[in-house]
């Protein structure tokens, strides 16, 4: 600090916590919606404080589901889970792999498969939904676990970070490794997983959150309720049309639906930061 | 305990060649010294016998056993590298133990070997921290007991104690030396200090520019250097050189003041008149009586270290410049002349193109 | 990024396309073949029946760039994400400054900004989808009660006004991220001496501060615009379903509403290669710049 300004200290304080209540207040109401009935809600302006009807909402919303989607959230948070946890684990591996063979091996094509990865950086699923669609249907895995998670795991931010981190270790201790015996499998096994820790960490929150809140994909694939995930069965939940959206039950499944990546982000906190900073180098 | 030998190795990078055809035999327990400054090629010819890189031309035996083409691994060999290259994540006794459980050793016999190596290097009480909680000095050790424990037929060091600081260099140094005492394990030993090199070394290989500049003992490299390079490379402050003829009869060299030098034995007949470089270190000269002087300097800073004086200077009339080194606390004027001289058998006489030493 | 010193390798031939073999095989089928089917398709035209199709060069793309509602979209979608890009990192560069000055609270202060992170873009405008609605939502209310008629179903303004601040308020947590971090990594020593040198706060801040976050700024700059090109699909259909009357909708949704709900292939797809166009020449721009600062 270079000064001391007492009232500057004041105003700043003041507008962060502005700037916090903007950020908490949708999610605030969003509780104490979940946390009223129907009427209650309905009754504008709706009461601002937690009512009676928390263990009601969430107890329905978790088993039973609501009127407009057959299937009850609690199945939509497994899959959902299923899915941010096939995601995250899926690409953490072959992203592994793939950063371990461009750094530690020559071998011809090398180069052609470091811009294949590269390229797809500039795909998102956003620009290719339609055949990309057409390929999962044609291999019948739409309305299914695989489809969910399969086209989503070769990513190249993670590939990249992990080729930037072993690049960063140092020659010597493979050398050394070799002067010891250890030939690549080995070298993988006991020396540069456990020194990945770190960054299998950072990348494993935000590859949850990715795979959690992943909207576009399983809204095109899923037709089946089964397969739904909490974010689609939130977006079906208020496309009633004519009929009455169940607010108090769509608040119950929306705040389900930010628990637990709102859980790994502040447990995690260092990881996730981390994650983020290294992942756009 | 072992011998070993590299003949006529070369070694190239693409189009360009590094190394020029170095040869050299170990002997059993040697500890061979590849002394030279930055980018000489010690590390790379150290490597090659190490089998980290792989070999151009020429052959690498091990104990008669040619190893081109052999993995480091299975070479007998053990490295200490200049980072040290300890495994982070790994305790100490399992960063020594490492290379044993690859080769499939005995629960017992890696536990033998590792304490007994912890025992040597004072480790014991260490085996169950990470390297990241041990000092420059530690880390070192630990390095060296992973090489201990496998027994190897030969010990490689890479520069170990560059990244020590002053004080630990001169104790890790003598630790070396003591190591090497007892265990008398086949070393070589890559370096560009000179001073860890004349003190380690049994036998040296000074390297300047991917040739071997001169193979020898430190004493024999600083008494009889064989070329200007070696000649400049050890001793500190480094050797003087200047540019003088050599007398009609060959027994002395001349200077522009029309003083001059006395050469050793029968000094250089074959050269009579030719133009040479002449070297002499800074420790050689004396300052003498007038009637005593070969030659006369002309003093310009005076530097005083205490145990040595450093005199800058130039020859009396032309503007060479010389070091010296005088003992013990002197004191001398700016723009004095003073009388000097050198023992015959310091003058070192270099040709002037081959830079090849010329006198016996 | 692409610089690579000399590197220790094994000698392996067989392990290293083993080891790639997942992630290429992946990219292969579900990236690089689906990206060039959209390119070949975009060239087509399927009949009704999706029996046939013929090739019809880039009419495709003609009849796009012609069509009202694409022309349309492609205005929308550009004040979008430069409305999006623009609020969401000026909010979070002042949050950014201000917890940076804070020493008190500070580690408090930054937990509580960035866990909307964590909250999907279609959830972000669920919530403020909520709060808006005409019937239900606390704010319409409020804002009924001064005589503000609020309909973001019927008045367009409105609905772009929504979407926005959804689309905003979930992002400023990723900028306010890397401000505070960009912040962070300018030496203290400089603003030390620029206030020896006498320049007040304010001054400080915009000619010290700001263009040494020139870096991060631009870098946020690329992938804001990225953002709200694409990951805010979840807040259009959430809150408008791109209407009404198109004033929603983006570029990103339009190719979803032509492909599945229209059920016009060719255009979707052609639509979908002008996107991979923008994301290339805006990667490029990213890689370009990043790499030109490493060279400083």
């Amino acid at each position: 600090m270079v000064h001391n300004r007492p009232l500057l200290t004041v105003v700043t304080h003041g507008i962060i916590l502005l700037g916090i209540l903007v950020l908490i207040f949708p999610i605030y109401v969003t509780f104490v919606a979940s946390t009223h009935t129907l009427q209650a809600i309905l009754e504008v302006p709706m009461p601002l404080l937690p009512g009676k009807e928390f263990i009601n909402n969430y107890l329905m919303v978790l088993t039973s589901g609501s009127n407009s989607v057959g299937v009850s959230v609690g199945k939509m948070m497994i899959n959902s889970l299923i899915m941010a946890l096939g995601i995250s684990i899926g690409k953490i591996i072959i992203s592994l792999l793939a950063a371990y063979a461009l750094v530690y091996f020559r071998f011809r094509f090398r180069n052609f498969f470091f811009w294949l990865i590269f390229i797809t950086l500039m795909l998102p699923v956003e620009v290719r939904i339609l055949p990309t669609y057409e390929v999962v249907a044609k291999m019948g895995i739409l309305n299914s676990y695989t489809g969910l998670i399969l086209p989503l795991i070769a990513s190249a931010t993670a590939t990249f970070l992990f080729r930037q981190f072993f690049m960063s270790i140092p020659n010597e201790l493979c050398e050394a490794a070799r002067v010891d015996g250890a030939g690549p499998v080995r070298f993988f096994i006991d020396i540069i997983l456990p020194m990945s820790r770190t960054s299998i960490a950072a990348l494993f929150v935000i590859l949850f959150i990715y795979g959690w809140n992943q909207y576009l994909w399983p809204l095109l694939i899923t037709t089946d309720e089964q397969f739904y995930t909490m974010l689609i069965g939130i977006k079906r939940m208020l496309d009633v049309g004519e009929g009455q959206v169940e607010w108090q039950l769509v608040m119950a499944s929306t705040m389900l639906a930010i628990i637990p990546p709102v859980l790994v982000v502040v447990q995690m906190q260092k990881q996730f930061i981390q994650g983020l900073t290294e992942t756009e180098k | 305990m072992a011998n070993a030998s590299i003949e006529n190795v070369k070694k190239s990078f693409g189009e360009v060649e590094v190394l020029h055809g170095i040869s050299c035999e170990i002997h059993d327990g040697e500890f061979i010294v590849i002394l030279g400054p930055s980018g000489c090629g010690k590390s790379t010819l150290l490597r090659l016998i190490a089998g980290l890189e792989k070999i151009t031309s020429g052959i690498i035996k091990i104990e008669e056993r040619v190893v081109n083409n052999l993995e480091p691994a299975d070479r007998d060999i053990a490295m200490v590298f200049q980072n040290y290259a300890l495994y982070p994540h790994m305790t100490v006794f399992n960063n020594m133990a490492y290379g044993l459980k690859i080769r499939k050793m005995s629960k017992t016999e890696i536990e033998r070997r590792v304490n007994k190596a912890a025992d040597i290097l004072e480790l014991s009480e260490l085996l169950s921290r990470k390297p990241r909680q041990l000092s420059g000095g530690q880390r070192q050790r630990v390095a060296m007991g992973r090489c201990i424990v496998r027994e190897p037929k030969l010990f490689l060091f890479d520069e170990p104690l560059s990244n020590l600081d002053a004080k630990l260099r001169v104790q890790m140094r003598l630790e070396i030396r003591r190591l090497h005492q007892s265990l008398n394990i086949t070393s070589i030993y890559v370096t560009h200090d000179q001073v860890e090199a004349m003190t380690l070394a049994d036998r040296l290989i000074v390297m300047d520019n991917g040739f071997a500049g001169q193979i020898g003992t430190p004493l024999d490299v600083y008494k009889k250097p064989a070329n200007k390079f070696v000649a400049g490379f050890i001793g500190s402050p480094a050797m003087n050189f200047f540019d003088t003829t050599i007398s009609d009869d060959g027994r002395s060299i001349l200077l522009s003041s029309g003083e001059s030098m006395k050469l050793s034995g029968q000094g250089l007949p074959e050269n009579k008149g030719s133009t040479v470089t002449v070297g002499i270190r800074p420790e050689h000269f004396t300052v003498c009586s007038e009637n005593e002087a070969q030659f006369h300097l002309r003093t310009d800073q005076v530097e005083k270290l205490g145990a040595d004086t450093l005199v800058h200077g130039f020859f009396k009339d032309n503007g060479v410049s010389l070091t010296l080194r005088l003992n013990g606390i002197q004191h001398f004027e700016k723009d004095n002349l003073l009388p000097m001289q050198v023992a015959p058998e310091n003058v070192h006489v270099f040709d002037q193109n081959t830079d090849k030493r010329l006198n016996k | 990024m692409f610089m690579e010193k000399q590197r220790v390798v094994f000698n392996n031939q067989v392990l290293p396309y083993l080891l790639l073999a997942p992630q290429v095989a992946i990219t292969l089928v579900f990236f690089i073949w689906p990206a060039s089917q959209a390119l070949f398709q975009s060239v087509l035209q399927e009949d009704p029946f999706g029996l046939s199709s013929t090739f019809i060069w880039f009419d495709n793309f003609k009849m796009i760039f012609t069509d009202e509602n694409y022309r349309n979209s492609l205005g929308t979608t550009a004040i979008f994400s430069l409305l999006v890009a623009a609020s969401s990192m000026s909010i979070a560069l002042l949050l950014a400054v201000l917890a940076n000055r804070v020493i008190f609270a500070g580690r408090l202060y930054k937990t509580l900004v960035i866990w909307p992170y964590a909250v999907a873009t279609m959830v972000a405008g669920v919530l403020w989808y909520f709060l808006f609605n005409p019937t239900a939502g606390i704010i319409s209310h409020f804002l009924k009660n001064m005589n503000y008629d609020w309909n973001h179903s019927l008045y367009e303004g409105q609905a772009f006004f929504l979407v926005i601040l959804a689309s905003v308020w979930r992002q400023i947590s990723y900028n306010f991220i890397f401000f505070l971090a960009g912040l962070q990594s300018i030496p203290p020593s400089l603003i030390e001496a620029s206030a020896i040198d006498g320049a007040s706060p304010f001054r400080r801040f915009w000619t010290i501060v700001f263009p040494l976050l020139s870096p991060t700024s631009f870098f946020l700059i690329v992938v804001n615009v990225v953002y709200a090109f694409f990951d805010t699909f979840g807040v259009i259909d959430a809150v408008t379903g791109g209407g009404p009357n198109n004033a929603t909708n983006i570029l990103v949704f339009k190719v979803y509403h032509d492909g599945f709900k229209g059920l016009d292939f060719g255009s979707s797809a052609a639509q979908s290669v002008i996107l991979m166009g923008i994301v290339i020449a805006l990667t490029i721009v990213q890689f370009r710049y990043i790499e030109r600062k490493v060279h400083y």
